[in-house]
């Protein structure tokens, strides 16, 4: 196997002179029971400052960014070799505990995923189970607010989060996430069950969540990464054509205007002019 | 490329084969029969229920229908219904108290907590319980249960005992509980567990708070359904429960007493070979159309809730 020839200068980024790093990404390759599903990704990712992860199907960014916050747990055959540093500490060491780290980096899914309560108990489950003592009306206000969801729900904040529409339920997965307080929102391809108008929204919302988080946000669209991302990190596939089986890896990362405008790397090239893809 | 002519298509090309409709409809028909012979059968039963229930309750004083003072005696006139609605109360509450917990603390657990492969090998093992005869659980209660079991929690333990029987009849339902309330619980999508879990939360706030709760018209079914299982019990109570002949109305599990399909088999098998008074026989039947209106109402309540549940996601 050839070893990756792919390397990042961090500090060639200007973005990232006066930026904290949130993430420090060595090495990491992720399993499936045998199967390589993602291998060798090195990356740091910056604060406040939202980071897209793009590239074909199949090229493993859903697979990392669940590294990210250790949902790749609850798959019980994953397993993660390299590093992943959170604010410097390694957040696969053996003292570490899964269910900290969540609390800290957030997750929006693909498909809005609203529990079947009503849209307050939804933004309330969460500091509730971490032991929130202040003013949960408030901290809901506050939350769906940040979401721009506010104004639509506040009259039937006890109606149930299953009658929004699918704009609205994937806002109030956000308003839930942000209840939390976490340092990192991690977004699965957000808009993908939404309508443009929706997506719209979301973009629009992401752009002032990122003054307080740092979000990183794996997207099939490419407008998108380079509407909304700072940064921008493009993966490929590795096709093993005997197993029939796909390995991921990153292939160039940088500032989404040079990704989109100047890419080093000619496969990079072909997937953001639309020849591959 | 070359323009095609237009294709000349009569009606009759689109009719297609009589014979393969002939056949289509057939087919139904014989599916639509087997499905009718149910109805027709179910009606048959509620029909002859019913026959013999009007006889009985006309040959017989109504007021003898509830009284308490005389107990369950039918072949010595005395049809207190209460007496035997009570013991099989009794019997199905202590089933559920036994059930509810271990069903759904199983379900939970094969569900939720069981790595596959645990899961794998204990499924069988559930139902192999409940694939016991009911008979065997019958003298399991009275060989095992009522030595052990009711000799600690009875100060006078006697060897035929409601409580007896009704341990039995959870031990019975158990799986059926089990595997309702598994079936609800793994419908919950598996997003909603993530939701959960990315935002911090332990596995156990994640299936008390939103596992649960999101399956819980799936719960309730499996409880109601286990609950008329255990009305409908006959074989456990007519061997453990005691009293075949008849009962006073009693309220003490430690003692023996009459449940209404235990009532219903001592009557059948006439052990006695007694015609007994007139409408004895009879009595049997009326005893059936209550029980059966008692597990038709939960079913149907059952079925209300197992249809919420899909509505849901």
């Amino acid at each position: 196997m050839t070893q990756p020839e792919i390397h990042v200068d961090v500090s060639r980024h200007e973005g990232f002179a006066s930026r904290e790093l949130v993430f420090e990404i060595k090495d990491l390759s992720v399993f499936y029971g045998p199967f390589k599903a993602v291998r060798d990704i090195t990356l740091d990712i910056g604060k406040s400052a939202i980071t897209a992860l793009i590239g074909p199907s199949g090229c493993g960014k859903t697979t990392f960014i669940r590294c990210l916050n250790r949902m790749n747990d609850l798959i019980e055959t994953a397993r993660v070799e390299g590093e992943i540093k959170y604010h410097g500490v390694n957040l696969y060491d053996k003292k570490v505990d899964a269910v900290e780290v969540r609390r800290r980096i957030g997750m929006v899914f693909q498909k809005p995923n609203p529990f079947p309560k009503s849209i307050y108990d939804n933004v309330a489950f969460g500091p509730k189970i971490s032991g929130f003592k202040g003013n949960m009306d408030e901290l809901v206000e506050q939350s769906l607010q940040k979401a721009a969801l506010w104004d639509e729900v506040k009259d039937r904040l006890k109606e149930s989060a299953m009658g929004l529409s699918g704009g609205q339920q994937q806002r109030l997965c956000i308003a839930r996430c942000v209840a939390v307080q976490p340092d990192v929102i991690l977004m699965d391809e957000p808009c993908s069950a939404l309508d443009p108008i929706a997506t719209g929204r979301i973009e629009d919302l992401m752009q002032d969540l990122k003054e307080e988080y740092s979000i990183v946000i794996v997207t099939h669209n490419m407008q998108q990464a380079a509407r909304v991302s700072d940064m921008t990190a493009f993966f490929t596939a590795e096709v093993n054509e005997q197993q029939d089986r796909r390995t991921g890896v990153l292939v160039e990362y940088d500032k989404t205007e040079n990704i989109f405008q100047t890419p080093t790397d000619e496969r990079t090239e072909n997937y953001v002019t639309g020849r591959f893809g | 490329m070359s323009q095609a002519s237009p294709r000349e298509v009569s009606l009759q090309d689109l009719q297609g084969s009589p014979k393969r409709i002939r056949r289509e409809r057939a087919f139904r028909g014989l599916f639509f029969g087997a499905a009718f012979f149910s109805i027709v059968i179910s009606a048959a039963i509620v029909f002859s229920l019913f026959g013999e229930a009007l006889t009985f309750l006309r040959n017989v004083d109504l007021s003898a229908l509830i009284d308490v003072e005389g107990g369950w005696f039918p072949r010595r006139g005395r049809f207190d219904v209460i007496t035997i609605i009570t013991g099989t109360v009794l019997v199905s509450l202590i089933a559920m108290v036994v059930a509810a917990p271990l069903g759904l603390g199983a379900a939970l657990y094969l569900s939720e907590y069981a790595r596959p492969r645990v899961r794998r090998a204990l499924k069988p093992i559930l139902e192999v319980l409940a694939s016991i005869p009911s008979v065997v659980l019958g003298y399991f209660a009275l060989a095992w249960l009522s030595p052990n079991i009711m000799q600690a929690l009875c100060s006078q333990p006697t060897s035929f005992s409601l409580g007896a029987a009704g341990i039995a009849v959870g031990i019975l339902i158990t799986p059926l509980v089990a595997s309702v309330a598994e079936d609800s619980f793994r419908s919950v999508p598996m997003a909603l567990r993530e939701a959960s879990y990315g935002m911090g939360a332990r596995k156990r706030s994640t299936v008390t708070s939103i596992v649960f709760p999101a399956a819980v018209s799936g719960v309730v079914a499996s409880l109601i359904l286990g609950f008329s299982r255990a009305i409908g019990e006959t074989m456990v109570v007519a061997i453990a429960a005691g009293a075949t002949g008849g009962s006073l109305f009693t309220v003490d599990t430690c003692g023996p007493g009459q449940t209404m399909t235990a009532a219903m088999t001592s009557l059948a098998i006439g052990s006695d070979q007694v015609r007994g008074q007139e409408g004895t026989f009879e009595s049997l039947f009326f005893v059936g159309l209550v029980l059966f209106f008692m597990t038709l109402a939960l079913n149907l309540l059952s079925e209300r809730f197992v249809r919420r549940v899909r509505l849901r996601y």
